[in-house]
């Protein structure tokens, strides 16, 4: 057992704190997606809309998540994953020159 | 195989973080079923802007915002009882993991007024109402009934998931040195959670 022991520990102090904070800048960040919603910037309305969902989402797999916490391998398996999703995008969007 | 059986009860392997890397591999196909839909998204609402902002117009983005703050909160519960079962409170963590459904379920009776809601003004897939109005608005409708109703069936199979970890945590199957069942939970509820995050600004706010 004792080896095993060694690797399932995710971070060594678990605290709500850092939790609760995530929460209320996530709950601030939705306000101003809503609130910048109504104003209208052009093209760059769904760019706004996106990079807010995406800081989003990257607190969420941060912290809750517990991505902080995890070994730069275990970061880099989620990053080959999520980089192929990017190629994905990225071949489509040369197909459709979104302009 | 009762050799099997003596040197399973002398010795449980345990790989808490070969059981995270398979969670987080089945979540890299959910990011691949959902991903998908979104480049489908990306190009009819690229093909229809005008009709896509005016079916868009047709969304309770009040409904909307208020499911975006339930399940936000949702994660967050969900992270605090694994933060409670890792401080051995058993009962703080049960708490969590309770309020954690019934914020889910909070979500899922809002979807059904708002799906309703839609049904009642004739807005279904294959509806006369519907199909009279132009292709941007089906494909706007078609889409977001998929969309919603796809994360919506995520969300009862989390309830449900997360169901089982409260009896798991009663039982103390889930305990504070073995919690990976609810961190796995936790992690596929996370998943739902973001999944909404880009759901919402992209149907929602787009008036």
């Amino acid at each position: 057992m004792n080896e095993d022991h060694l690797q399932h520990t995710i971070e060594h102090k678990p605290t709500y704190g850092i939790y609760i904070l995530v929460w209320l800048v996530l709950l601030m960040l939705t306000g101003v997606t809503v609130a910048v919603a109504g104003i209208n910037f052009g093209n760059i309305t769904v760019a706004t809309a996106l990079t807010i969902a995406i800081v989003k989402s990257y607190l969420v797999l941060t912290f809750f998540m517990h991505l902080k916490a995890e070994t730069a391998t275990f970061k880099l398996f989620v990053g080959v994953a999520l980089l192929f999703l990017l190629i994905s995008i990225a071949l489509l969007f040369s197909d459709y020159s979104f302009l | 195989m009762s050799v099997v059986a003596e040197h399973i009860s002398e010795h449980v392997h345990r790989d808490d973080l070969g059981s995270r890397m398979g969670i987080w591999l089945f979540l890299f196909t959910e990011l691949v079923l959902f991903g998908g839909m979104f480049l489908v998204y990306a190009v009819y609402r690229f093909t229809y802007q005008q009709e896509f902002h005016v079916a868009a117009k047709e969304l309770n983005t009040l409904i909307g915002t208020l499911n975006t703050l339930i399940l936000l909160t949702s994660s967050l519960t969900m992270v605090l009882a694994i933060v409670a079962i890792r401080k051995d409170n058993k009962f703080l963590s049960i708490f969590f993991q309770v309020i954690t459904i019934f914020l889910a379920f909070g979500f899922m009776v809002n979807k059904y007024f708002e799906w309703m809601a839609k049904i009642h003004h004739g807005i279904y897939p294959g509806s006369e109402t519907l199909l009279a109005k132009g292709n941007g608005e089906i494909l706007f409708f078609g889409l977001y009934y998929v969309m919603t109703g796809l994360h919506g069936l995520h969300v009862l199979i989390g309830m449900v998931l997360i169901g089982v970890m409260t009896r798991f945590t009663m039982k103390g199957t889930v305990n504070s040195d073995k919690y990976i069942h609810l961190e796995a939970a936790g992690l596929y509820w996370h998943l739902v959670d973001i999944i909404w995050i880009f759901l919402f600004p992209l149907f929602y706010l787009i008036t």
